[in-house]
Formats: structure tokens, C-alpha cells, sequence
């Protein structure tokens, strides 16, 4: 059937076209952002100047100069790397007892980790707030940290305990008959063989990280405020300025789709995970 | 050393009983094969010795220490698995180098292993490849390989060969009884198999069940099967059980009589037992002969001499040898 499928015209023309279509459709919005963030204020909200227009790099220069980028750019980056390690860290662990030592309860607790990602966030906004404030750690990165560790554990430990399930228990038993205690097992044996969906694990979970804007916009004001909250900044009461905008979402998600663009194959991998065995 | 006891082990997955209470001696440098068919707990009983199942109840003991415990790592135990279970992003030195490094051995020591396993089993030049290079009897090899080096007190094999082809299964079926031989070290070798039970054995434990219906040497088993089960089930092919009034004539609920012991002739004769040939199997060196219409066997299976000339159809009348018939009671106990 597949075969068939390849010959007719729409398998040869039409399904590219479609692709090509579908891609520039999701495109066409950081295009257009960052095409607006080379223009000035002014500029931004005309339709005539929609393709045509004098490239400026003001938005740039002020964003870098007045809005402290670098130091948003900072915390965006320890936030969301030591996120992902701290995910990791509990969340490799927690899959390899899953996947290899199963007891009855096991899917429940899976299901249950899951549906904690069906709480809204408004619910514990208050909570998490007051929490924060009272023992001192509002507006810190350890906070941010935690916060973004916790909110991904649940699809880390999925992620992980799908791709751990892929590895054949006979290895770990024939380590574990060769002399090695728990640790040895993760370290020498699982870690190497899934290395892989961590890889992929890791890179998801650190996107979720960086784009989260709920909690590092609420959590933080200055200290350990990141990229979110900087565009979130830059409303004003007198509107929003789309050049001064652009280039300051541009710049928050760029580090991201650059990253993205290097670990295509990775992610698309982590995504489809347990789709094709 | 290597002399393992089982006490009243118990083995449960929930509701279901795996094992029933046993016990069990295997002694010391001995070549024991647990046998049975597939779901009768052989594997789950090496896994028990192994630790890496835990006993539900009931006390495992190696060389007079109670393990029952202590985790499979710490048993000095080395096992062979069916699927090799090789470290796939090692190559076949790492693979062989494992256990001894996570021992902590001396690097030299270590080389001085590998290079002697290695050459031992026709490895030396693969060591630098990784196992997903190798064919499935170097894997094998491999796996071995990784076993012998810790120089364990015993040597666990969960079904070995299964994955090996006809061919490279008797090779390979030969080298570990030669390395058995060799190194003198308790084996305790899973299969489902009887072939390779009977031709590897030492003593052989037949099980059923979880129930170990006999304990003893192949021989033993071929000419005293303690109840039909282990009657039918050692013996290649297997022995034709016969009710009805030919065993009612011998006292007994069942008979069995061997393939090998049943002689085939196309003379009529009164005392002899008459059917029609059915299927004939030529092997050149023998001839299995399936026959229909024999009163409480159907087909019964007799070996016959390659030269045989039997057609599908041809009547022929069998005497069985007087002395190897087994008789079996209403339980199928033998009498």
C-alpha cells in the first residue's frame, strides 16, 4: 500500500508542498518578529512598512544597554541548566527503579506524576508566593530552580522511563551478577546505554525551562528574574512598543531555536518517544 | 568450592505459587541440569540461586553461608544468559574486563585473564570489536568468556544455546562440557532441552511444575523413570506409553516401552502387536517408524535400523523387548 501511496501525484508534489506550507506557517511568526525587531517603534504598527522598511539596530543597542539583556540572559541560563540537572539527578534514579524493579503500583504512581501536570498553576499561585516569601527565597535562583526542576520532573521521569524501558533487563542483571552495587548499574550500565534519551530528555526539559514564564515571571522580580521576565517587562502603560518588543523576544528566543536547529535530530527523537518501537 | 543447598525454597509471584517447598543438594564440581518444559520454574529456580529473584521462603545456602540475603553481586556466583545479555557499548575486551574491574583486580591481572580466556575460546582476535560485530556463537563466547575470568564458585547457565543454531548448538553444547571438565566448577545449567540434559549431565533434575519429579543421572533417568512424566519426557524419541489391555496383561494402568527397544516385522505373528506404517522418517543411520492402529498408543514411534524398507501403508507387527518395558501405576508411579 505504501508503494502505491509513494507513485500518485500528491505523493510526489502535493505532500512536500504541504510540508513546505505547514513549516512556513509556523515560521512565519518569528519571522515576523524578528523582521519588527529591526524596525523603530513607529515603524512597527504600519502595514506599509510590513516588508519594506529601513533596518534600524536601536532596538538592539537599547535593549542591551538600558534593559541589563546580559544579566536576563544570565539567570535564563543557570536557571534552566541547573533545573535540568536537578530534574535529572532525581529523575533517573526514580525511573530506573520504575523501569527495571516494577511493583503492581507502578503505573499508578507514573499516572499520578502525570496528572500533578493537569494541576492548574493558578491554584498554588498563592501558596508557592507566600511559601517563597516567607522563608526568604523569593526572587532567588534556588527558587527558579526548584520550581522549574519540579514542574518538568513528571516528563522527565516519563521520558526516561520509556527509553529505559527499551533496555533489555538481562544487562542490568548480568551487571548486577558481575558485582555491581545500584550506582554501578546507573553509572556503568544504564547511563551509557541510554545516553541517547537522556541527551534528549535533557534538551526538552531545558527548553521547557527557558520558555517557562508563569513562575520565573511571579517568583522574581530582579535578582533572579529571567528572559520571561523581561518581555513580560516591557509593557508599558502607554502600550506596547513592538520594535523594543521584538527585538527583546527575538533575543529571548533565539538562544533557544538556535539550540533547537543544532539538536533537531535529538528532539525529534524525544518527542515521538515510544511512538515506533 | 561451589557446593549450593536449597532448604524448603518457596517461590510466590502474588497469588501464584511457582515453587513449592523444595529441596536440593548440588555438590560440589558437579554438572547439574535443572530440565522440564517451558513454565515449569527451571529458570525461576536458577534466578533463585542466582538472588536475582528473592526467595519467598525457605533458606539458599553456598558453601555452608546462608545467601538467601545477600545480593547477586556478592555471591560469587558468574551466569550465562540466553540472550548473552553482553554490555553492547563495550567492546568484547571491556565486556570481558567488567567483572574484574568492578572487583577492583590489578590492571595486569586483568590483561593476564582476558588474554588467557581469549585464547581459550577462540576470541583473540575479536577483542576489540563491539558485540553487536559478532556472530551469535561469539557472543556466546563472549559471555563465557566474561564468566570465566572471575573464577566464581559456581557457574549458572539459563538456557545458553537456545539462541544458537542446530549446528553451532552441539559445538558449542561440547566446549562447555570440555570447560567443565577443565575447570571442575559446580554447573548448574537451565534447558528445556532433553538432549542437551542428557548429554551434558552429571546428574540431572527434572522438573514439573516447580515440583522436581526425579533427581539422577541421565542413565538413571532413561532406565528408571520414577513416573511417566520423566518416562516421557527423557528419551529422544520419546517412549510410547500404551494403556489399555496390553498393560492390563503386565498389571499395570500404563506401560511404556522405548522406540529403541521395539523391533519391527513385516511376518505376521499372534503375540506381536499389529499397525499400519503411518510416516517414515529416514535418517540414514536410523529409521523412525510412526505406526497407527496399535490398541493404546496411537501413533507409536519405533526405531528401526536405516536400512529399513517400510512403505506408508505396509502393515507390520511389533514385539517389544520384554525386559525394557516400565510399568506405571493408576498415579503414574513406577511399579
Amino acid at each position: 500500500m505504501a508503494i502505491v501511496a509513494q507513485n500518485t501525484k500528491f505523493g510526489t508534489y502535493g505532500r512536500p508542498l504541504l510540508a513546505w506550507f505547514i513549516a512556513l506557517l509556523f515560521f512565519f511568526p518569528i519571522f515576523w518578529l524578528i523582521l519588527t525587531s529591526f524596525k523603530t517603534d513607529a515603524d512597527a504598527v504600519k502595514p506599509e512598512f510590513l516588508f519594506f522598511f529601513t533596518p534600524t539596530l536601536d532596538n538592539y543597542l537599547n535593549m542591551t544597554e538600558n534593559y541589563n539583556y546580559w544579566r536576563f540572559a544570565s539567570n535564563s541560563v543557570i536557571t534552566s541548566v541547573f533545573a535540568t540537572a536537578v530534574a535529572l539527578f532525581v529523575g533517573i534514579p526514580a525511573a530506573y527503579a520504575m523501569a527495571f524493579n516494577p511493583s503492581r503500583h507502578t503505573k499508578d504512581i507514573l499516572m499520578w506524576m502525570l496528572s500533578t501536570k493537569m494541576l492548574p498553576a493558578a491554584a498554588v499561585l498563592y501558596p508557592m508566593t507566600f511559601l517563597a516569601k516567607s522563608i526568604g527565597l523569593f526572587d532567588t535562583h534556588f527558587v527558579i530552580i526548584m520550581v522549574l526542576a519540579l514542574i518538568n520532573l513528571p516528563i522527565v521521569v516519563w521520558m526516561l522511563f520509556t527509553y529505559f524501558k527499551e533496555i533489555p533487563k538481562d544487562i542490568i542483571e548480568a551487571g548486577q551478577m558481575d558485582g555491581v552495587n545500584t550506582w554501578g548499574e546507573i553509572k556503568e550500565i544504564l547511563i551509557p546505554l541510554a545516553w541517547g534519551g537522556i541527551a534528549s530528555t535533557a534538551l526538552l526539559c531545558f527548553i521547557f525551562c527557558w520558555n517557562e514564564a508563569y513562575w520565573t515571571v511571579r517568583l522574581t522580580t530582579t535578582d533572579a528574574a529571567t528572559l520571561s521576565k523581561l518581555i513580560e517587562g516591557n509593557r508599558a502603560p502607554e502600550g506596547l512598543f513592538f520594535g523594543r518588543l521584538s527585538a527583546v523576544s527575538a533575543a529571548a528566543v533565539g538562544p533557544i531555536v538556535v539550540l533547537g536547529w543544532f539538536c533537531q535530530k535529538q528532539l525529534v527523537q524525544g518527542l515521538t518517544f515510544g511512538a515506533v518501537k | 568450592m561451589g557446593r549450593i543447598v536449597l532448604e524448603k525454597v518457596v517461590k510466590r509471584f502474588g497469588e501464584t505459587e511457582v515453587i513449592p517447598p523444595l529441596d536440593l543438594t548440588i555438590e560440589e564440581g558437579e554438572f547439574a541440569v535443572f530440565v522440564g518444559p517451558s513454565g515449569c520454574g527451571k529458570s525461576t529456580l536458577l534466578r533463585l540461586i542466582a538472588g536475582l529473584e528473592d526467595a519467598t521462603a525457605g533458606k539458599v545456602i553456598i558453601d555452608g553461608e546462608d545467601v538467601t540475603e545477600v545480593s547477586p553481586s556478592k555471591r560469587g556466583l558468574a551466569m550465562v544468559f540466553q540472550s548473552y545479555a553482553l554490555y553492547p557499548h563495550m567492546t568484547v575486551r571491556k565486556n570481558i574486563a567488567f567483572p574484574m574491574r568492578m572487583a577492583g583486580m590489578p590492571e595486569d591481572e586483568q590483561e593476564r585473564r582476558i588474554a588467557a580466556a581469549a585464547k581459550s575460546l577462540n576470541l583473540t582476535d575479536y577483542l576489540d570489536r563491539k558485540p553487536g560485530q559478532l556472530s551469535g556463537g561469539q557472543r556466546q563466547r563472549v559471555a563465557i568468556g566474561r564468566a570465566i575470568v572471575r573464577e566464581p564458585s559456581a557457574f549458572l547457565f539459563d538456557e545458553p544455546l537456545s539462541n544458537l543454531d542446530a549446528a553451532l548448538r552441539v559445538g558449542m553444547r561440547l566446549e562447555i562440557s570440555e570447560m567443565h571438565k577443565k575447570l571442575k566448577t559446580t554447573m548448574i545449567y537451565v534447558t528445556h532441552d532433553q538432549v542437551e540434559a542428557m548429554t551434558m549431565a552429571d546428574r540431572i533434575v527434572v522438573l514439573q511444575a516447580g515440583v522436581i519429579e526425579q533427581v539422577g543421572s541421565p542413565l538413571e533417568l532413561y532406565h528408571k523413570p520414577r513416573n511417566r512424566f520423566v518416562a516421557g519426557f527423557i528419551g529422544s524419541p520419546k517412549m510410547n506409553l500404551l494403556e489399555g489391555p496390553a498393560a492390563a496383561e503386565l498389571d499395570a494402568h500404563t506401560i511404556g516401552v522405548r522406540p529403541e527397544h521395539i523391533s519391527v516385522s513385516t511376518k505376521a505373528s499372534k503375540t506381536a502387536w499389529k499397525g499400519t506404517v503411518g510416516v517414515a522418517e529416514h535418517l540414514g543411520s536410523d529409521t523412525f517408524i510412526h505406526i497407527h492402529g496399535v490398541e493404546g498408543c496411537d501413533p507409536m514411534t519405533v526405531r528401526a535400523a536405516g536400512d529399513i524398507a517400510v512403505q506408508h501403508g505396509d502393515t507390520v507387527y511389533l514385539t517389544p523387548d520384554r525386559e525394557q518395558i516400565h510399568r506405571f501405576d493408576d498415579q503414574g508411579l513406577r511399579i
